[in-house]
């Protein structure tokens, strides 16, 4: 398992430096911003496009996103499994999402709108309309 | 059988008289393997030869994914397939317990009926979330639900065995497990009302049917509603796939046990960020997939025996 759980690194590995690539080109602000948010949450999803949600390991991130109403979402897969993106009243459902593939969703009134992965139940997010 | 004994077998013995032993030992929870030292009343070669009748369960072949975790999982599907064929005596038909496919496309599903096909034996079917994708299942029971009732779930009877296949795969629930729904639940009660309690049951469906791991999903939110219409009968014989890897529990009469993948192994419950694909060393994968056996003695429970594609 040992073994395998190295292998599983890699990925999340780079991600995290591109993004934090990213976030340095955005300002010294964004970068202190970034690395407090790292330190206090052990998170490396601070520095996303604040209206990109990434699939990954089975879990949506950030689990609630926070955006202003005319917002146009996207959710990424970025996993090995195919996901699905479906809002809890079937505001919006997308089709099955395989590796690397976007579902994208305009926001136009406030609320707050829960979803989740009809492929995997326990998968579950939150997207706050301000 | 008995050639593949000393090569990647593991045997499970259902008699209730061992099951309760093991549970002895166990308590409730998992039990991973039910060899360790314990002695089986009799070996599979004898098990077949008195009755005649066995059926083989395959499960998760993904047919179409194309990652690192099995590149050629047409390949591992063929290979089991070829397994099945060599078996002495002949099984009397296949269960595949889901996830035919990766991403239910049409020619996913040709692919995997084309190669299950070589195994020249009847093949009952119930589907996995991958194979229901974005219809509902309208399009895999178009393909495999013919005769079926309800939503797809079935019945039939075999070596004096009840079968019942259940879908547990779809409408589920935010946050939720798999699930079978009130309707399920109903025509199950109804299908098993007239059985005498001495009838073997053999429940097959894609998620297990005993919650496993949560956090993972890895369960089923109404299977004890549904159990509770099989609690009467002495033996239970629960089989699912999903997990990719063997995880056996006894509870009362009734058994369950999850089968290997033919395409790729999972990680063991919580011991991964998530649930996905695991990459193993080429040379570990085929210890990791397998098909199972199923040997039915007159008056005993049934007879388990997993073999891996490396033995």
């Amino acid at each position: 398992m040992l073994a395998t759980q190295v292998r599983h690194e890699p990925l999340p590995m780079a991600r995290r430096n591109s993004r934090l690539g990213r976030s340095a080109r955005m300002g010294a602000a964004f970068v202190a911003v970034f690395c407090a948010a790292t330190l206090i949450s052990g998170g490396s999803r601070a520095a996303m496009a604040p209206d990109t949600i990434e699939i990954s390991n089975f879990s949506f991130g950030p689990a609630v996103l926070t955006v202003p109403a005319g917002t146009t979402v996207t959710w990424v897969n970025e996993d090995e499994e195919p996901h699905t993106v479906v809002e809890s009243n079937t505001l919006f459902k997308s089709h099955a999402l395989d590796t690397g593939d976007k579902f994208s969703f305009t926001f136009t009134t406030p609320g707050t709108y829960e979803y989740f992965c009809t492929i995997h139940a326990h998968m579950v997010g939150k997207v706050v309309v301000q | 059988m008995s050639r593949q004994n000393d090569k990647g077998l593991e045997l499970a013995v259902m008699n209730r008289r061992r099951m309760l032993k093991c549970m002895g030992w166990a308590g409730t929870g998992i039990v991973w393997t039910m060899v360790g030292g314990v002695p089986r009343p009799f070996g599979l070669g004898e098990a077949a030869a008195a009755t005649g009748f066995s059926f083989v369960q395959i499960s998760d072949s993904h047919i179409g994914f194309d990652k690192p975790a099995n590149p050629n999982v047409k390949g591992t599907l063929q290979e089991t397939i070829g397994k099945i064929g060599a078996l002495s005596p002949a099984p009397a038909f296949i269960l595949h317990t889901g996830d035919i496919t990766h991403l239910a496309k049409p020619e996913q599903f040709d692919q995997a009926e084309q190669i299950i096909k070589g195994a020249k034996l009847d093949v009952r079917y119930v589907p996995g979330e991958h194979d229901v994708l974005d219809d509902n299942g309208q399009s895999y029971l178009q393909r495999f639900g013919k005769g079926a009732t309800g939503g797809g779930w079935y019945s039939f009877d075999s070596g004096g065995v009840h079968f019942i296949a259940l879908i547990n795969v779809l409408n589920f629930k935010p946050g939720g497990l798999g699930n079978l729904g009130q309707e399920q639940i109903a025509w199950l009660a109804d299908d098993v009302k007239s059985l005498s309690a001495s009838t073997p049951i053999v429940i097959f469906a894609h998620m297990p049917l005993w919650t496993i791991y949560q956090d993972w999903g890895w369960g089923t939110g109404d299977a004890a509603e549904a159990l509770s219409h099989v609690n009467r009968f002495g033996s239970v014989t629960v089989l699912n796939g999903h997990i990719h890897q063997i995880v056996q529990k006894v509870e009362g009469n009734i058994t369950f046990q999850t089968a290997r993948s033919t395409a790729y192994p999972q990680p063991e419950a919580g011991k991964a960020k998530a649930p996905g694909p695991l990459t193993v060393p080429a040379d570990q994968l085929k210890q990791m997939l397998g098909l199972r056996s199923v040997t039915l003695a007159e008056g005993t429970h049934p007879l388990l025996s997993d073999a891996t594609l490396a033995g």
